[in-house]
């Protein structure tokens, strides 16, 4: 009686690697219809995780990226062609070449894009970069293989840290300039940005943490020649590269009715999206970097997670639901996991350590540079970092997967001497990480509480 | 029959040519499995996996209360466990050395080639002694740096050393600890003997890596040395041996996968990762509990020794679907066949390649061959099972 669901028309709008492995996944599934995945981009996937380490490190050219394909998804793929709206009424997708495409379900997958440099005059200097593409890695790639006086990177989170570290290992001076007060602070605390700060330091950064860069200098014909800091000094650099974090890819649901805004698209446990009102949808998915969805061990906030292993598993719990009925479908409840290779550390994740209030450090030491990093919240371990200790992750999965006690009970055999010792996570408000209640059941700000769609045609 | 007894039934040498039959009855009455000598099993994957990451087991034969000098890295804990295995690392794998396994293939292939010049058609082999045997040991002394002469002599140490380690519940040890001490002593002395013969003169091999070693902070003692190297040439070999001759055996056993795998042979590398699954060379590894550790409700005390059952893992249907079934193209297939955590496998690559090797190049020889006895005679260990013989008719 659910046969149809195996056939029919579906559309992946995001050809990246959750639109990728939600094509496979929906044949390995036992999809027979067609499938159309639209990608913005003129590339086939691609992955990501190398763009910013071995590509800029000249190790691999950023076109060898390519994602293999696990079986042939046998997909009618539009590259190179932008999404432009998506009519839940009419069920097409709109293109920007005035196509529309039909469809009896569709996923969303448009993921994030780097988040602009603000001033768009200053952005558009010769010599400043963003990071997210293959295309920018490329042409990042050439440049610092320029050998370039001085980069400036703006932003000391993951991918601001592996940039600087790319540089350092080339033997190029760069400043890292970071509005808080240590690299990684924001995603890993307090306690691991001082390590993230030596490692910086001992490396040979010009590492500024406390400022802002307030302005990008050219040389009056177009091209990067250093930045003002807040702090009232300058740096003369002739490379700039914005790594402010990203944006997500949702301008074009604007008027779709779905709870899509600036946070991303709120989806329930199951990929399904919701409408601006807050109710499930049945033909309308979300997957990857641009959803956000609640997960039980963090509280059921609606999280948004630009994780590769997320747009993995999300991509095929999305698929799965798109072609099972209600009682055969599964929830996404895989836990958060992402790593980084910087300055020669290997630093690993598991959970969210943003949804903590306190730290352990439960095996090895700062001083050791080899840790366990053990994050709790009320009284449980929500998620764990390792620093070049990453065989220790999956024990600590399992501690958040049961919801664990915090701190870890003792016994193992490198255990720091502080791991008795609490002390506080430094990391936002886990209660703020949704923002509220209302932007979250609907994605908008909250001057946008409520918009009425009216059918067309 | 009471499953206080299993370790016992498990290493009696009748049991050597099918344990499954035990493993099953021992995941039945599990997770955990008192038995009378206070030690406990564990047979089922999702408890041996997370107690393989606990870093709260040791490896350590000291935790138990064992007075033994300092063991080699297999068998230390964090973070002494980290250093050692770390300055092993450097020249033989990524990131120091990236290329080392890999640039071994070629010579892997030749080697085999060479001990296969003798396999024609109507001839009766032994895959152990004739084949399976000597490639693995000519391959890690090549690594190693060791002259393939003195292969016989470091062989007969090493067979102490591993009788030695055996679990054998119903006899004395005395002797064959005494012996395995000995051979310890004097393997250790060659070993270091010969890397100095190399200091200052590097050859490209792992001794002379590990005594020309730039930096002192990243140099091993020559105990070390000694203790690393020992491992290194134990396990570069005796579990490969049987990771082939098993492989050659489920092979023969299951014709229709053989065929499988003249048709596609892309398919191999697989194989390889199945068997490791189905027949795996390592079936058992003991760790000892620093602190008291609940196990799905069971406390294991602290000091305990802990039986980890690893191939009884493998065959967990909780875990894989039809695990009695030897299947290559089974998905999702992450075994337990190196182990896991902190002492997973470090010779892992070396005898993918091994494996991959030496059976792609078997594979053509098997297709008329057939197994001259079925079991076949097994070794007497336990832990590192495998058939002592394998005699085939090409």
């Amino acid at each position: 009686m659910f046969g149809d669901l195996k056939d029919g028309h579906i559309v992946i709008v995001g050809a990246s690697l959750a639109g990728l492995r939600a094509a496979e996944a929906l044949r390995t599934e036992g999809f027979t219809g067609s499938l159309t995945v639209v990608g913005d981009e003129p590339h086939p996937p691609y992955d990501r995780p190398p763009l910013s380490k071995q590509v800029l490190l000249d190790k691999a050219a950023a076109d060898t990226t390519g994602l293999p394909m696990r079986r042939d998804p046998g997909a009618d793929w539009r590259l190179g062609v932008r999404a432009t709206g998506l009519d839940p009424f009419k069920k097409r997708v709109v293109l920007d070449n005035g196509e529309s495409l039909p469809f009896d379900r569709v996923l969303i997958a448009t993921g994030t894009r780097a988040r602009p440099w603000p001033n768009p005059d200053e952005a558009a200097l010769d010599g400043v970069f963003t990071l997210r593409t293959r295309d920018e890695a490329e042409s990042l790639a050439e440049r610092l293989a320029a050998g370039p006086q001085r980069v400036l990177v703006i932003g000391a989170g993951f991918t601001g840290s592996e940039i600087a570290s790319a540089c350092r290992e080339r033997g190029l001076e760069v400043t890292v300039a970071e509005r808080g007060p240590a690299p990684l602070v924001g995603a890993l605390g307090g306690t691991l940005s001082r390590l993230a700060a030596v490692m910086q330091l001992n490396h040979g950064v010009d590492l500024r943490c406390g400022v802002t860069v307030t302005a990008l200098r050219g040389d009056g014909n177009g091209r990067f020649t250093g930045a003002d800091l807040s702090d009232g000094s300058r740096v003369d650099a002739d490379l700039c590269v914005v790594a402010l974090g990203a944006v997500r890819n949702v301008e074009w649901l604007a008027e779709s009715g779905l709870a899509a805004g600036p946070r991303g698209v709120a989806c329930d446990a199951g990929c399904r999206a919701f409408n601006m009102y807050g109710i499930v949808t049945d033909d309308v998915f979300v997957a990857g970097d641009v959803s956000r969805f609640p997960h039980p061990l963090f509280g059921y906030q609606m999280l948004s997670l630009e994780h590769w292993g997320n747009a993995v598993a999300q991509a095929e719990v999305a698929a799965h639901n798109m072609v099972n009925p209600g009682p055969l479908q599964r929830p996404h409840l895989a836990i958060p996991i992402f790593w980084s290779t910087q300055f020669g550390f290997n630093i690993k994740s598991v959970g969210v350590p943003t949804y903590s209030d306190h730290v352990v450090i439960a095996q090895g030491s700062l001083e050791a540079r080899r840790l366990a990093m053990v994050y709790g919240y009320e009284g449980r371990v929500t998620a764990a970092v390792t620093v070049d200790m990453a065989k220790s992750l999956d024990y600590y999965r399992y501690l958040i997967e049961t919801a664990a006690p915090f701190p870890p009970p003792p016994g193992a055999a490198d255990r720091a001497i502080a791991a008795d010792v609490p002390i506080p996570s430094d990391v936002p408000d886990p209660k703020g990480l949704s923002h509220g209640p209302t932007v979250a059941l609907t994605g908008y700000l909250p001057d946008r509480r409520l918009t009425v769609v009216q059918p067309t045609g | 029959m009471d499953s206080d007894t299993l370790l016992a039934r498990i290493t009696d040498y009748a049991s050597r040519p099918d344990p499954y039959p035990l493993y099953a009855e021992l995941r039945e009455a599990g997770p955990v499995v008192r038995q009378a000598d206070g030690s406990c099993l564990i047979g089922t994957y999702h408890e041996i996996a997370a107690l393989l990451h606990d870093p709260r087991m040791s490896a350590d034969p000291r935790s138990r209360g064992e007075t033994t000098r300092k063991p080699p890295f297999l068998r230390l804990d964090d973070p002494e466990h980290h250093r050692l295995r770390t300055l092993a690392m450097r020249p033989f794998g990524p990131p120091h050395s990236p290329g080392r396994v890999d640039a071994m293939r070629g010579e892997i292939a030749r080697l085999t080639e060479e001990l296969m010049g003798s396999f024609t058609a109507g001839r009766q082999v032994d895959i152990v002694d004739d084949f399976a045997y000597p490639l693995p040991v000519t391959v890690i002394c090549r690594l190693l740096g060791v002259p393939r002469q003195d292969e016989p002599q470091l062989q007969e140490w090493s067979n102490a050393l591993v009788a030695a380690a055996d679990v054998r519940p119903d006899e004395d040890p005395t002797e064959r600890v005494r012996a395995g001490q000995q051979a310890q002593i004097e393997m250790g002395a060659y070993l270091i003997d010969l890397a100095e013969q190399r200091r200052g003169h590097p050859t490209d091999d792992m001794l002379s890596a590990f005594v020309n070693e730039p930096d002192p902070a990243l140099r091993l003692t020559q105990e070390e040395l000694a203790q690393t190297a020992i491992l290194l040439f134990i396990a570069g070999h005796e579990t490969t041996v049987n990771l082939i001759t098993n492989g050659v055996l489920t092979l023969l056993r299951h014709p229709e996968q053989l065929d499988h795998l003249r048709r596609e042979p892309d398919l191999l590398p697989r194989v390889v990762e199945e068997l490791l699954r189905y027949e795996p060379p390592v079936h058992i590894r003991e760790r000892i509990p620093h602190a008291d550790i609940d196990v799905t409700g069971t406390t294991i005390p602290r000091g305990t020794s802990v039986v980890l059952v690893l191939a009884s893992g493998n065959r967990d249907p909780m875990r894989f679907h039809e695990p009695d079934r030897f299947d290559p193209t089974r998905p999702d297939n992450e075994h337990l066949g190196f182990g896991g955590g902190i002492h997973l496998c470090f010779g892992g690559p070396l005898a993918r390649v091994e494996a991959q090797s030496a059976l792609g190049a078997l594979i053509p020889y098997l297709d008329t061959a057939r197994l001259v006895e079925d079991p076949p005679p097994y070794r007497q260990n336990a832990m590192l099972r495998g058939p002592r013989h394998l005699s085939v008719h090409l």
